[in-house]
C-alpha cells in the first residue's frame, strides 16, 4: 500500500472513532454524570433518566457502540483492501 | 438435601471441571503459555475475558457498594463497562497486529528502550499484586463463609486450585477454564436475581425489574410504604426516612466525573485485560472478541444495578423493628403469615461482618443512618465471643443510648445495626429466604468469579518476569538482541515465576490490605496513569519518543502512586485533596499529566529512529498481522 493510500485509510479510520468517541462520551459522562441532575427530572417508571444512563443505559450503548464500530472498519477495511 | 453438602457439592462438581479443563488444555510451548497458541476463537476469548474481568470485587462487593451509595455507585458499572469501547476501538486491534506477547513488550519495542521496558514490568507486577490481593480476600470472604473452614484454609485451598490450572495450563489452560468460570458466575448472580425480581416486583427480567411496582407493603420504621409503589419511589422514601442521603441523587457530580474516568481508562490500561486480545488469529477477530466481552459482562452489569436496589429494599423492609431473639432463632413472623427468617444474621454476625447494638434496649432491630459503633466507619470491635442478654455478639465498642440529635436526625430512629458492604451480595438469597440450592450455587459463582481473575493476573506477572524481566533485559544478548534463555528454560521459568507469584498473593489474601473494592481501586488509578497513556501514544503520535513515554510513565505513575499512599495509607486530611478530588479519582489527573508531559518532553527530543516509525505505520494497517512471533 503506498504512502498516500495508507495516510487517507488512517484519516477515514480516526474519524470512525472520534465519531463513536462522542457518542461514548454522550451516554455515559454526559448524561450519567456531568447532567444527571439535569435528566433526573425526566422519570419513566418511577426512575430518573439521569441515574437510569448511570446505572443501566450507558452500558447497552457501550455495546451497541463496539459491534458499530467492528461493522464500519470492516467497509474501510474492504474499501483500501487492507482485510484480512 | 442439606444447604452444607449442596454447597459442598456444587463447589466440589466446578473445581473438578476446572481442573479438568486445565489438564487437557495444558500448554507445551511458551507460545501457548502466553498467548494460548494465539488460536482461540473470538467469542471464547469474550467469555474468557468476561471472566478474568469480572472478579471477586464485581461478583462480591459492587451491588452491595451500589446498595449503600445508590446513585455514585454508577461510577463503577459505567467505568468497568465504558473502558472496553476504549479498549476495543484505541488499543486491543493496534496491539494485537503489533503481535508480541507481553505489554511490556510493546511499550520495550515502540519505544526502543530497555528502561522504558523495566518501568512497564515494575508497573504491570505493582498492579497485578494490588489488583490480585484483593481477590485473594475475595476468595477468604466466600469459603469462610460457605464451607465453614477458617478463611486462612479458605486462602491456602484456593492457592492450591489456581496452582494446578495456571502453572501448568499457562493462559492456554486459563483460557479455557474461564469460559467454564463464565458459564458459572453468570448462573449464579442471575439467577438469584430474578428470584429476587420476581419476589419484590412479580418482574421476571431483574433489568426491567427496576422499573417496576414492588409487590409488598412494608414499614420503613417511619411510615409504611404500600403495596404497588413504584420501586426507585419506595427506595428513595425509605432511605430518605432513615437519614440517608436519596437514592438516585448524585453527591459530587465532580468526583463521580473523575472516578468514572479513572476507572474506563483503567480498565483499557490493565495489563490482565490488554493480553487477552494477544490471544486471537487476527485485528479483526480482536475487535469483535472486545465487543463479545462486553456483552458478556454487560449480561451481569446490567443486573448489578437491579439488585442493589432490591437488596436495599429488601434489608429495610426485613430487619426494621423486628425482634432480634426471634429473628435469628427461626424467625418472626409477617403481617401477611409467610416467615422472616434471620438466621443468615446470626451466621454473618458470627463472622464479624454484621452487628447489632441495642442501643434503646427495646430488643428489637433499628436500621438507620449513622454509626452503632466507635470503630473507624463505624465498624465493631470483638473481644472474644462475649453474649448480651437476647443471644447477640457483644463487642468492645458499641455506643451508648442515642442521643436527642441522633433521633432527630433520622426520624427518632437511632441506627443500631454494623452491615458490612462486602456481604450483601453473598447474604441475599438468604435474607430472601430463597432454596438452599441457590445460596449454593452462588458460592460457587462466587469463588469462579475470584479464581478466574486471580488465575489471568498470576500469569501476567510471571509472563512479565520470565519473558519481559530475564528474557528481554537481564538474560538478553548484547549483540543478536535476542533472549539467551532457550524455549523450555523460559518455559521452566515462566512457571516458577507463577509459583512464587501464587505464593505472594496468598500472604497478601491472608493479610490483606483494606477491603475488596478499595484495593482495587488503586491499581485502577495506577493502571490508568501508566498504560493507557503510553500505549494510546505509541499507536496514535509518531512522533513520541522514548524520552517523552519513560518520563510520562514516571511522572503518572509517581504522582497517583504518592497521592493514594498519602491519603489512603497515611492518613492525609480530606481538607487536603488537591481541588478536592478524592484518591479513588486522582488517577485521571495523574493520566492528564502523562499525556501533557510526554507531548512536551518528545517535542524537545529527537524523533524516534525510522525504522520505530515503520513499526508505527505498520501496526495503523490490519492486513498481514500473521501469528504472534517471539523475538
Amino acid at each position: 500500500m503506498d504512502a498516500e493510500k495508507a495516510q487517507a485509510y488512517w484519516q477515514e479510520n480516526i474519524r470512525t472513532i472520534l465519531t463513536l468517541l462522542v457518542v461514548w462520551f454522550v451516554v455515559s459522562l454526559g448524561a450519567g454524570v456531568l447532567f444527571i441532575n439535569q435528566l433526573n427530572a425526566i422519570e419513566i417508571s418511577g426512575v430518573k433518566l439521569g441515574f437510569w444512563f448511570a446505572q443501566q443505559g450507558s452500558i447497552y450503548a457501550f455495546v451497541i457502540l463496539i459491534f458499530v464500530y467492528v461493522f464500519k472498519m470492516k467497509k474501510i477495511d474492504e474499501k483500501y483492501g487492507v482485510d484480512e | 438435601m442439606e444447604l452444607q453438602s449442596l454447597i459442598y457439592l456444587f463447589v466440589g462438581v466446578t473445581f473438578a471441571i476446572y481442573i479438568g479443563i486445565a489438564v487437557w488444555s495444558r500448554a507445551g510451548s511458551t507460545k501457548e503459555f502466553y498467548i494460548a497458541g494465539g488460536g482461540v476463537h473470538p467469542v471464547a476469548n469474550g467469555m474468557a475475558t468476561a471472566a478474568d474481568w469480572m472478579s471477586a470485587a464485581s461478583f462480591i462487593s459492587l451491588a452491595g457498594i451500589i446498595a449503600f451509595k445508590g446513585s455514585d455507585g454508577g461510577a463503577y458499572l459505567m467505568g468497568w463497562t465504558g473502558g472496553y469501547v476504549l479498549l476495543a476501538l484505541l488499543l486491543a486491534p493496534y496491539l494485537r497486529k503489533f503481535g508480541k506477547f507481553t505489554v511490556p513488550d510493546f511499550v520495550g519495542d515502540r519505544y526502543y528502550s530497555d528502561l522504558a521496558r523495566t518501568v512497564a514490568v515494575i508497573a504491570v507486577i505493582f498492579i497485578s499484586f494490588t489488583y490480585v490481593a484483593g481477590q485473594m480476600r475475595g476468595v477468604g470472604i466466600v469459603f469462610s463463609r460457605f464451607l465453614e473452614v477458617d478463611v486462612n484454609t479458605g486462602v491456602m485451598l484456593g492457592m492450591g486450585i489456581v496452582f494446578i490450572y495456571s502453572v501448568l495450563g499457562g493462559m492456554k489452560g486459563i483460557t479455557y477454564t474461564q469460559v467454564a468460570q463464565y458459564v458459572v458466575m453468570i448462573f449464579a448472580f442471575t439467577v438469584p436475581a430474578i428470584f429476587l425480581s420476581l419476589q419484590v416486583t412479580d418482574t421476571f427480567l431483574p433489568q426491567l425489574g427496576l422499573f417496576s411496582q414492588t409487590s409488598f407493603a412494608f414499614d420503613d420504621g417511619v411510615r409504611a410504604i404500600p403495596e404497588g409503589t413504584y420501586l426507585m419511589h419506595a427506595l428513595d422514601q425509605a432511605v430518605n426516612d432513615l437519614g440517608f442521603n436519596n437514592y438516585t441523587d448524585p453527591g459530587s457530580v465532580f468526583n463521580m466525573f473523575m472516578l468514572t474516568v479513572v476507572l474506563m481508562a483503567g480498565t483499557a490500561g490493565l495489563p490482565h485485560v490488554i493480553v487477552r486480545f494477544f490471544t486471537v488469529p487476527k485485528v479483526r477477530d480482536a475487535r469483535i472478541s472486545a465487543g463479545w466481552a462486553l456483552v458478556f459482562i454487560a449480561i451481569m452489569y446490567t443486573t448489578i444495578a437491579s439488585v442493589a436496589a432490591f437488596s436495599r429494599v429488601n434489608l429495610i423492609s426485613n430487619v426494621q423493628n423486628v425482634e432480634y431473639k426471634s429473628f435469628v432463632n427461626g424467625g418472626v413472623e409477617r403481617s401477611d403469615g409467610t416467615v422472616n427468617d434471620g438466621s443468615w444474621f446470626k451466621t454473618w454476625e458470627q463472622g464479624g461482618l454484621l452487628a447489632w447494638n441495642d442501643r434503646n434496649g427495646d430488643g428489637k432491630i433499628q436500621y438507620a443512618n449513622g454509626a452503632a459503633f466507635d470503630g473507624p466507619k463505624g465498624k465493631p470491635a470483638y473481644d472474644g465471643d462475649e453474649r448480651g442478654t437476647n443471644g447477640q455478639r457483644l463487642t468492645t465498642n458499641a455506643k451508648g443510648a442515642p442521643t436527642e440529635a441522633e433521633l432527630k436526625a433520622n426520624n427518632g430512629i437511632a441506627n443500631e445495626v454494623y452491615v458490612d458492604r462486602d456481604i450483601m451480595v453473598l447474604a441475599n438469597p438468604e435474607i430472601a429466604n430463597l432454596p438452599a440450592w441457590v445460596i449454593a450455587l452462588m458460592a460457587a459463582g462466587g469463588l469462579a468469579a475470584a479464581l478466574s481473575t486471580a488465575a489471568g493476573l498470576l500469569l501476567v506477572i510471571s509472563a512479565s518476569i520470565s519473558h519481559d524481566l530475564f528474557g528481554q533485559v537481564l538474560m538478553k544478548d548484547k549483540e543478536t538482541g535476542k533472549s539467551t534463555l532457550s524455549e523450555k528454560s523460559e518455559l521452566n521459568l515462566a512457571r516458577g515465576a507463577a509459583v512464587v507469584a501464587i505464593l505472594v498473593a496468598g500472604y497478601l489474601g491472608i493479610n490483606p490490605p483494606g477491603f475488596v473494592a478499595q484495593v482495587v481501586a488503586f491499581a485502577f488509578g495506577l493502571a490508568a496513569a501508566s498504560f493507557f497513556p503510553v500505549i494510546i501514544l505509541g499507536v496514535f503520535d509518531k512522533r513520541m519518543n522514548k524520552e517523552g513515554a519513560i518520563a510520562g510513565m514516571t511522572v503518572g505513575l509517581t504522582f497517583t502512586f504518592v497521592y493514594i499512599v498519602y491519603f489512603v495509607f497515611m492518613g492525609g486530611a480530606k481538607e487536603d485533596y488537591l481541588f478536592g478530588i478524592a484518591p479513588t479519582g486522582i488517577g485521571t489527573l495523574g493520566m492528564v499529566l502523562h499525556f501533557v508531559v510526554a507531548y512536551f518532553v518528545s517535542r524537545a527530543t529527537p524523533p524516534p529512529p525510522a525504522e520505530i516509525q515503520a513499526i508505527v505505520e505498520n501496526i495503523r494497517v490490519p492486513s498481514g498481522a500473521g501469528a504472534a512471533v517471539d523475538h
